[in-house]
């Protein structure tokens, strides 16, 4: 059976909703001829209003789009259109036309050209010549490193001060001064911790129990600002923790010229979030022979979707670069040896944890890096329950029934009526963040039986 | 202060709430060694240490749904025909998919599907805003919309609509809680009642009968006309009673449905009315109506239901005449012959239009195909007008309807036909398709605007057959622009339609095969 990619996931594909709308119309067989596709690629003619029809091309591992017309939306509602076709009812296999397979093989062939780089990239930063670094360079990175420091000091000095006078008139103060401490952190390169200081004002308007959540985050950004003044002293691992923490950052492919992990990676839910003018895509990964979980971050401008776009549920045969630190999550997709898969039928629902074994989980992940929010576990048979006090997600399973609250800073209420429809009451698997501040769901795995008898498992997307 | 313990992450328990009052009111007055370094360790401790708290009690799990869902390309149509969730593109939607939710939900209630569980909630918040979904959306949504408005209090209106469908009806007041009917809002408490009349007539009429003294005068107006479903002989009894009504609309009320009662007491008294006021003499040029209207309307019509002065301001007799004769059954005038000999009679005076009105009023109302096919068919100069034709069209069966219409956009053209179109239902047959195209092509080679039209246009977008789509590429091709743009919108909503009922009933739909060369325009599926 061909593995087709659900409407939900063409449609999050979409830069925008107009897209998605447009799209939707050009979804019938009526406007498309000649289409075809094979195990990487689909293809086809799109007749539009009037005049010259458009060839449409699009290649699933990317995916990437090409298209004859003057449209700069990306992807087009063409190639959104053809997925959506072939997504309801296959376009039928065939072999790529020559006007198709011109820009598909240049496609691959920069995919290898791109992998045999990182190779080279990769023997020349293990030889002898390695560890070379520019003087130049290197004379900047120790002036940076020196005004993080003095930025570190002064941070430390701030919440010091506040604390011995007490944080009792914090809630009048109001955020400014922290806008102001941020600010000097900013000029200090530290954005990390420029950040984590803006936040610190906003915590006392944040209801009843900020005096405890206010020293919670005083406490660990002390606890940041020292380790990074003594970052040198500290085990590989979490000194890269804390100079990411600060602000360091390291780029894509920086990090794809260092070790990388082939595997099979489940993708277990991906969320996007609209800021002003970019859209932070989040995909959560899980290796199935490692098991090592993995996130990758990306970024669209506004009218593009940010890439890549990676259907939840299937399998991806690829290689990633794990940022360093001491407890590795974050991580750049190197190369893909095929375009997704799905999952076997007896993997279509990963295995999970109980709420007690998540939130260990988290616990442990905090004893590698102190600063983490949340850490991303499945969980198994639990109830999403809207209650007095908020939503919740209630495991049954044990002695006496236990909950962990929904934290719904980044989930729609939309989102989680849709997790109690399909849960009806009964038992899911929820992917999801299991944090301090309580569980984010991402992804819902739920048995939607079929007119056969065959159960099949569908995923829902919560955050989209 | 209390000693701290040796270790921070003994009692992490007792020794936060200490530091957290010591931070509050400085070191300086409370010292303590070292807090930012023990705020961060007891901190970690805490987080790494939480636990999950007791469960709120659980939650009753939503009744099982039997039906089956739709297929597959009928479900991924239903995700993208539903407003996008979370605000983002609720804005600017294109009319024609606004149009085709409501087929796309009444074809699959027609089928007997059910709503997929994920897209539930869009459903219904897509009929929370239009509320004439909201019918066909109650339905397809079945126990787990009902289990979900249980929670949800933006859905509670699915709790006071009576879904579509016998079976679900059936299903719906089978597990309904008598106590609504007690307790519940005005409008749980009609749909109660719908529900109730569509699984059992008499018990809902006794339901009504047990609580009749009591309710309000409103309340019992609208009671009653969800009696209208259903009527039936053995709700005389009741209904004859609720003419002596202490509400004026009320008794109106009663009077409207016991004149729909074939056989009624009523209907009999307002024959013998009518007999007295028309009457067949014969005269040297042949038969001719004589008409007498009533001089008076003595307390006994007034009983019966009608009013002694015309809400309106219409001449008093006039007006009674035509209350007579639109409440007396129609088969009170077949010994006189058929309804079209009847119509072609001369009337005494100047009381045919009032006749013909009252009859056609008759017609409607006691929905009688010969009589309604009789008036439809009066000829020129004196046709029936068109706000009359529009509801004499519902009576006759659809296939007659069309072709009326047909025949009538042929003589009449567009302008005033929008009232029997809209009485046409969907989809409408190849021939009266055809004829409003026609219209429609006229109107655009004489130039007139679309915009001018966007009233026809919008119901051809909904009930345009699917047969006719080759004919709109071809309006397309030669149309000036603004008129092509017109014809190629509808001609995608009619194949989008096309492909959406295909998907629903299970039908493959086939993509084409390319004819020309690239330039030339595509085949299209047949």
């Amino acid at each position: 059976m061909e593995d087709r990619w659900t409407p939900e996931h063409v449609l999050s594909l979409a830069p925008d909703a107009a897209s998605r709308k447009s799209a939707a119309k050009l979804s019938t067989p009526a406007p498309w001829s000649d289409t075809g596709s094979d195990d990487r690629a689909l293809w086809g003619w799109c007749q539009g209003s009037g005049g010259t029809p458009y060839r449409t091309v699009v290649d699933l591992v990317g995916p990437a789009y090409q298209c004859g017309c003057p449209s700069r939306k990306f992807p087009c509602k063409h190639a959104l259109g053809l997925l959506l076709l072939w997504s309801a009812r296959g376009t039928g296999r065939a072999a790529a036309p020559d006007w198709a397979t011109g820009w598909l093989e240049a496609r691959r062939e920069k995919e290898r050209q791109q992998h045999r780089d990182r190779e080279q990239g990769r023997q020349r930063a293990a030889g002898p010549d390695g560890e070379a670094v520019r003087p130049e360079a290197a004379r900047r990175a120790a002036r940076r490193a020196e005004r993080v420091d003095a930025g570190a000091a002064e941070l430390q000095a701030r919440l010091a001060d506040q604390l011995r006078t007490g944080l009792a008139d914090a809630p009048q103060q109001g955020p400014a001064s922290w806008a102001a401490v941020a600010a000097r952190m900013v000029d200090a390169q530290a954005p990390g911790l420029a950040a984590r200081a803006r936040e610190l004002g906003a915590v006392p308007a944040s209801g009843p129990g900020w005096p405890s959540r206010l020293l919670e985050e005083y406490g660990l950004l002390h606890l940041l600002a020292s380790g990074y003044r003594r970052v040198d002293s500290l085990p590989t691992g979490l000194a890269a923790t804390v100079r990411a923490r600060v602000g360091f950052t390291v780029d894509a492919a920086e990090v794809l010229r260092g070790p990388v992990v082939r595997d099979r990676w489940l993708v277990l839910g991906s969320s996007d979030r609209a800021e002003e003018r970019l859209t932070t895509r989040r995909i959560w990964l899980r290796g199935s022979r490692s098991g090592q979980p993995a996130l990758l971050l990306s970024f669209g401008r506004l009218g593009t979707a940010p890439e890549p776009a990676l259907p939840t549920g299937l399998l991806l045969d690829a290689e990633l670069a794990f940022h360093p630190g001491a407890r590795p999550l974050r991580a750049a997709l190197g190369t893909r040896f095929s375009a997704p898969v799905t999952a076997p039928a007896e993997q279509a629902v990963p295995p999970g944890l109980s709420l007690e074994a998540a939130l260990d989980a988290y616990g442990r992940a905090l004893g590698d890096d102190p600063w983490l929010e949340s850490w991303p576990v499945v969980l198994e048979r639990v109830v999403p329950q809207p209650g007095v006090l908020g939503w919740e997600l209630a495991d049954s399973n044990g002695p006496a029934p236990v909950a962990i609250p929904v934290d719904r800073r980044s989930t729609p209420d939309s989102g989680l009526w849709r997790l109690a429809a399909v849960s009806g009451g009964r038992p899911l698997t929820v992917f999801g963040e299991c944090g301090h501040r309580g569980f984010t769901p991402v992804t819902a795995w739920y048995a939607d039986e079929a007119a056969s008898d065959d159960i099949r498992f569908r995923t829902l997307g919560v955050t989209a | 202060m209390t000693t701290a313990p040796n270790h921070p992450l003994d009692s992490a328990a007792d020794a936060w709430p200490d530091l957290v009052t010591a931070a509050l009111l400085g070191t300086d007055r409370r010292p303590v060694p070292a807090p930012l370094d023990r705020a961060a360790t007891l901190a970690l401790a805490r987080r790494a240490g939480l636990r999950p708290g007791p469960a709120a009690p659980p939650t009753p799990v939503a009744a099982a749904d039997h039906r089956p869902p739709p297929p597959e390309p009928a479900r991924q149509r239903l995700a993208m025909l539903l407003p996008a969730r979370s605000g983002s593109g609720g804005a600017g939607q294109l009319a024609n998919l606004n149009e085709l939710l409501p087929q796309w939900l009444a074809a699959a209630a027609r089928h007997g599907y059910r709503c997929p569980a994920a897209l539930v909630p869009p459903l219904l918040d897509a009929a929370r805003a239009r509320s004439e979904l909201r019918p066909d959306a109650v339905a397809l949504a079945g126990p787990l919309g009902r289990w979900l408005a249980d929670r949800n209090p933006d859905w509670r209106f699915v709790l006071r609509t009576p879904g579509t469908g016998e079976r679900d009806a059936a299903a719906q007041s089978a597990g309904q809680d008598p106590r609504l009917w007690q307790e519940g809002l005005f409008a749980e408490r009609v749909t109660y009642l719908t529900r109730l009349r569509r699984r059992d007539p008499d018990a809902a009429r006794e339901l009504l009968r047990g609580s009749w003294a009591s309710e309000r005068a409103e309340d019992r107006l609208l009671f009653l006309d969800a009696l209208q479903e259903g009527l039936a002989a053995g709700d005389e009894p009741f209904l004859e009673a609720a003419l002596n009504d202490r509400a004026k609309n009320v008794r109106a009320t009663a009077a409207e449905l016991l004149a729909a009662l074939p056989g009624s007491a009523l209907a009999g008294r307002m024959a013998l009315r009518a007999r007295d006021c028309v009457s067949v003499s014969a005269t040297e040029a042949g038969s001719r109506l004589t008409v007498h209207p009533p001089t008076a309307c003595d307390p006994a019509m007034q009983h019966d239901g009608i009013p002694a002065a015309s809400p309106t301001g219409r001449a008093e007799r006039a007006f009674w005449l035509g209350e007579v004769i639109a409440a007396a059954p129609l088969d009170t005038w077949a010994v006189h012959g058929s309804p079209a000999e009847l119509l072609a009679l001369p009337v005494s005076d100047a009381w045919q239009q009032d006749l013909r009105d009252a009859w056609a009023r008759a017609a409607v109302r006691q929905g009688d195909v010969p009589w309604a096919r009789a008036l439809l068919a009066l000829p020129a100069p004196d046709p029936i007008p068109v706000g009359s034709a529009a509801k004499l069209l519902a009576v006759l069966p659809t296939d007659e309807r069309a072709r009326w219409a047909a025949e009538f956009l042929a003589g009449h053209g567009l302008a005033e036909a929008f009232q029997l179109l809209v009485a046409c239902p969907a989809p409408w047959p190849e021939e009266l398709g055809r004829a409003v195209l026609d219209s429609l092509e006229q109107i655009a080679e004489t130039g007139g605007y679309p915009w001018s039209h966007s009233g026809v246009v919008g119901v051809a977008e909904r009930a345009l057959p699917p047969q006719v789509e080759p004919e709109l590429a071809v309006l397309a091709d030669h149309a000036v622009p603004a008129w092509a743009e017109t014809f190629a919108r509808l001609g995608a909503t009619l194949r989008l339609r096309a492909a959406m009922l295909a998907e629903l009933a299970g039908r493959p739909v086939q993509v084409a095969v390319r004819a020309a060369g690239p330039g030339g325009r595509s085949g299209r599926p047949v």
